[in-house]
């Protein structure tokens, strides 16, 4: 097979894995556990085009989630709108905000970059909290309608489950097909070396705004199917520590891959319900993790399974 | 005018707490080009540790203060030695995610040891207010503002006149060239990891009185002191001061009169603009970018 025909196959084999899982699966609390990991692939696909391939940092994209989530939830159980329409409304008005926000930010570099995403991050935090007319305030807004399509309406988990998942699924094949592009092989060389890829002819500064700005849309659009999932959002969900935990699951999974995003995501989802029985350990434990997996698998836990594959490939090819 | 007074007061002694903060991200950045994002951190180890031996064990002031110092110093030590050094030469983006992690690490030992309980510690000097020509202050606020000023001085003096300071120094500007007149680097890197955590906890032991402690205060005072660094630049040592004074004046007016809840992001609007306007800091040289 050649590599082309050989991702479109793994690919496939991945969403109908996926597509087949809840006939599999009965129980409703684990489809449940599996609809917020759909949710957190999409966040983290979205964070590590960014992180990942341009190598830009982002300790804010909390922030984008938090704007499509507040503002589908507060047009449609506020004032009514079509839930549909507010989606793509939040998304596009998120991918505004990056734009905008972005030009000016993504001049600055590393350390720098870092900080003022995260201030970028608390300032949308404190307004969640302080627009207590809007959002409900640290309480919360409550009664965000879920959504429907003629007559299906997505209220139970297995209805969610395949809204959540399609939408990922279209997500991660989207920005696969991104990073194999022109756009991809310009951010890569961004990531190695941004002035070689300057001398190259690349527009690094308006290459990184893009691809935040798109990073910013798949956001909210995440956000938006948060809220209408959850029907109750409030601020704690959209804070620094979720920012955070985004660059975690990217880091833990692997910088720049798409089905690392999705192992990260897994893995953090599923991680605190674990945990629940060591209450109040998750959090030293994503430091340790965060520290570990920086430190000796640069490239994530998707590189260990990639190299154990090669070992498997190259024993099963001697014999 | 008296609420004025007040509000003049509360943001001087916080401005320096969020410059004395602010000096420890210079020293670590000027040292190794790193932003320690646990920097915050070592603020918090200081408040706690400092109320876990005068409340809990009943110490007496001075040796707590002391203890808490000395602990907080040996933490930054081990977590230059075993997260910082063995990665050095590493894109920033790896040194971000590492000294974040480090920081819930920490945060999260904090908590597990300690609870989540809010908690004040002990004015140093008791709560009776002083009468300074007819205007009222309390104890723990010249606490603050002694402290802050003895640090100054003692750390340009140890930064100017001190072979190991002017060591350090050499190692900012250019460390190859330093470790070629016979600088061990590495050491310099780790002194300026302990200093810069003494500093940290210091200001951590002297703000608790005034603002109570728990275990997730590191992270907002972390940042604002980074923000004091970034409105002074980087460079200039006077400027953190500088910087962290106007944070905490504007701060203080902004709760004041515009409103309580916007204060924190007072601070993050300032920094953004900074950043974006004038990177290298209100009172910074600007810097040529090496390729």
């Amino acid at each position: 097979m050649t590599k082309e025909k050989r991702q479109i196959f793994v690919f496939l084999i991945f969403a109908l894995a996926l597509l087949t899982i809840p006939f599999l699966l009965r129980e409703s609390y684990l489809l449940n556990v599996l609809v917020f990991i759909g949710i957190h692939t999409m966040l983290a696909v979205a964070l590590n085009l960014l992180l990942g391939y341009a190598g830009q940092i982002s300790l804010g994209h909390a922030a984008f989630f938090g704007i499509g989530a507040y503002m589908s939830g507060i047009l449609t159980a506020r004032f009514a709108l079509d839930p549909w329409l507010v989606i793509i409304l939040a998304a596009v008005s998120a991918a505004a905000i990056a734009f905008i926000i972005g030009f000016p930010i993504l001049k600055l570099k590393g350390h720098y970059l870092a900080m003022a995403t995260l201030g970028f991050g608390i300032i949308f935090y404190i307004i969640f909290n302080e627009t207590v007319g809007w959002t409900g305030g640290p309480s919360g807004l409550s009664g965000i309608p879920n959504l429907q399509i003629g007559g299906i309406i997505f209220d139970n988990d297995m209805c969610n489950y395949y809204l959540v998942w399609i939408i990922t699924i279209a997500v991660m094949l989207l920005s696969i097909n991104l990073s194999q592009s022109r756009i991809g092989r310009a951010l890569r060389a961004v990531h190695d070396s941004e002035v070689a890829a300057r001398v190259m002819g690349i527009n690094a500064w308006v290459l990184k705004v893009q691809i935040f700005t798109i990073s910013a849309f798949i956001s909210a659009i995440a956000g938006s199917l948060y809220a209408h999932t959850m029907t109750f959002i409030s601020p704690a969900s959209f804070g620094f520590n979720f920012s955070v935990e985004l660059v975690t699951m990217v880091v833990v999974g692997g910088l720049g891959s798409i089905y690392g995003s999705f192992l990260g995501a897994a893995i953090l989802t599923v991680l605190p319900e674990f945990l629940r029985v060591f209450e109040d350990f998750d959090i030293i434990i994503y430091g340790l993790m965060l520290i570990l997996i920086t430190m000796f698998m640069p490239g994530g836990l998707i590189s260990g399974f990639q190299l154990l594959a090669q070992k498997v490939n190259l024993k099963t090819k001697g014999k | 005018m008296d609420n004025l007074y007040q509000y003049l007061l509360s943001g001087l002694s916080n401005g320096a707490i969020y410059a004395l903060i602010g000096f420890g991200f210079a020293i670590i950045h000027n040292a190794t080009g790193i932003i320690n994002f646990a920097q915050g951190e070592f603020v918090m180890l200081g408040g706690m540790l400092a109320l876990f031996f005068l409340v809990f064990c009943g110490f007496p002031l001075s040796p707590s203060i002391i203890l808490s110092i000395l602990i907080a110093t040996v933490v930054g030590i081990i977590f230059e030695r075993l997260a910082i050094r063995p990665l050095k030469n590493a894109k920033p983006i790896r040194l971000i995610i590492i000294t974040i992690g480090a920081s819930i690490f920490i945060r999260g030992a904090a908590m597990l040891i300690w609870g989540k309980d809010t908690h004040a510690l002990p004015a140093f000097s008791g709560n009776d207010p002083l009468y300074i020509a007819g205007a009222t202050i309390m104890p723990q606020h010249l606490w603050i503002f002694a402290v802050t000023i003895l640090v100054i001085f003692s750390s340009r003096l140890f930064f100017n006149h001190t072979i190991i300071g002017k060591a350090m120094r050499a190692c900012a500007y250019n460390a190859q060239a330093a470790s070629l007149v016979g600088i061990d680097v590495r050491i310099m890197v780790m002194l300026s990891f302990s200093i810069s955590a003494a500093i940290g906890s210091l200001a951590g032991i002297i703000i608790a009185p005034l603002t109570m402690t728990s275990y997730d205060v590191g992270i907002m005072l972390g940042l604002k002191g980074f923000c004091a660094v970034i409105i002074g630049g980087m460079s200039s040592g006077l400027g953190t001061v500088m910087g962290g004074l106007l944070l905490g004046l504007l701060e203080a007016l902004g709760a004041g009169f515009i409103s309580a809840g916007y204060k924190d992001a007072i601070a993050f609007i300032i920094l953004l603009l900074i950043l974006f306007f004038r990177p290298e800091g209100l009172f910074g040289k600007k810097e040529t970018e090496r390729v």
